[in-house]
């Protein structure tokens, strides 16, 4: 075959690979990097869902590794990682709630529906602590550690691959950390 | 008939349910965006515009109906209205959202493919433009070479022949 018949065929060859490649990567482009990683919690001091008098502040992160998930009464993939969150807390690992744009009622509701894996959550009504963790699509877990420093950014509920292989070891690790 | 009647209520009743399935948060219906200077408007407008929402990711902030999209254009707002210039409310989202919240990314070593790639790719064109020119240019001179004796001879008993 003459050189310059081959020449579209590469070039064609070429933006076919371009194309296989972009829609294997369309599924995790979507997870926006997060700036935040590398970066203290925001800070903020919020009325606790489960009691108005109590309060959760980002002081209480620090000096303990934890995790903190970002939930919603009327999120419904918030639903799906719903029981691997209890499963978490069962076997110990702190976790915090930011209970976003939610009504108290619907997520009082549903934690005595479907069980309260969170060491306390925050009532976050009009989003603006979302604002600030960069809350773009709830369910978000961040895990922290003990410097109150935000580790790793997952967006999306969570699956259990996701805990095995990546949470669960990160949080091992930073326990080991000083 | 009875039959499409039957599946017009389902479909209505169907899309009814599914409706309140995919609520999203609710809340008390909230106030327009109003503004007493024309120029913190002017600001704001253009702000919405330059911001990407995060939800529907192919739209811009003032474009967008995602409930957090309204949430980032009232806090634009507020932010203008308290004395903020543009730089201070761009800075402010890049903190929690990253440069991905930009339409107009900054030129930084992550982005310089994306800048220069369209300079790259005009070069080898350019390049292979000027290859295949010359190369023209050089079949055109070997057509118009000299004519050895023998074609000359040839050409002329032609011409005589007319």
């Amino acid at each position: 075959m003459k050189k310059q018949f081959l020449t579209p065929l590469i070039i064609f060859g070429f933006l076919v690979i371009l194309l296989v490649v972009g829609l294997m990567k369309s599924e995790t482009v979507r997870d926006v990097p997060s700036p935040l990683i590398g970066k203290a919690v925001p800070e903020f001091s919020i009325l606790t869902v489960e009691d108005q008098a109590q309060s959760f502040s980002s002081e209480e992160l620090k000096g303990q590794v934890s995790l903190v998930n970002i939930w919603a009464s009327w999120c419904v993939s918030c639903r799906a990682e719903h029981k691997l969150l209890n499963v978490l807390a069962q076997q110990g690992v702190k976790i915090y709630g930011i209970n976003y744009k939610d009504e108290l009622v619907d997520a009082r509701r549903w934690l005595s529906a479907y069980g309260n894996p969170y060491v306390k959550s925050a009532h976050d009504l009009t989003g603006r602590a979302g604002i600030d963790w960069g809350v773009y699509g709830t369910p978000e877990t961040f895990v922290i550690d003990k410097k109150g420093m935000i580790r790793y950014k997952h967006t999306g509920p969570v699956y259990q691959d996701d805990i095995v292989d990546k949470i669960l070891p990160l949080l091992e690790q930073l326990k080991a950390e000083a | 008939m009875l039959k499409t009647y039957v599946f017009l209520v389902c479909f209505i009743l169907f899309s009814m349910s599914s409706a309140s399935l995919f609520a999203g948060p609710r809340g008390e219906p909230k106030e327009p965006i109003v503004f007493d200077n024309p120029q913190v408007e002017k600001d704001y407008l253009e702000l919405s515009e330059e911001l990407r929402c995060l939800v529907c990711q192919n739209q811009n902030l003032i474009d967008s109906n995602a409930e957090l999209a309204d949430d980032l254009r009232r806090e634009v707002a507020k932010m203008l209205k308290q004395g903020n210039n543009k730089e201070q409310v761009t800075e402010f989202m890049v903190d929690r959202y990253g440069d991905f919240v930009l339409y107009n990314p900054p030129l930084k070593s992550t982005t310089w493919l994306l800048w220069g790639g369209p300079f790259v790719l005009m070069f080898f064109a350019l390049l292979l433009m000027i290859k295949k020119i010359s190369s023209f240019k050089k079949d055109e001179n070997e057509d118009s070479a000299e004519l050895s004796a023998q074609e000359k001879e040839k050409l002329q008993s032609i011409l005589k022949d007319k």
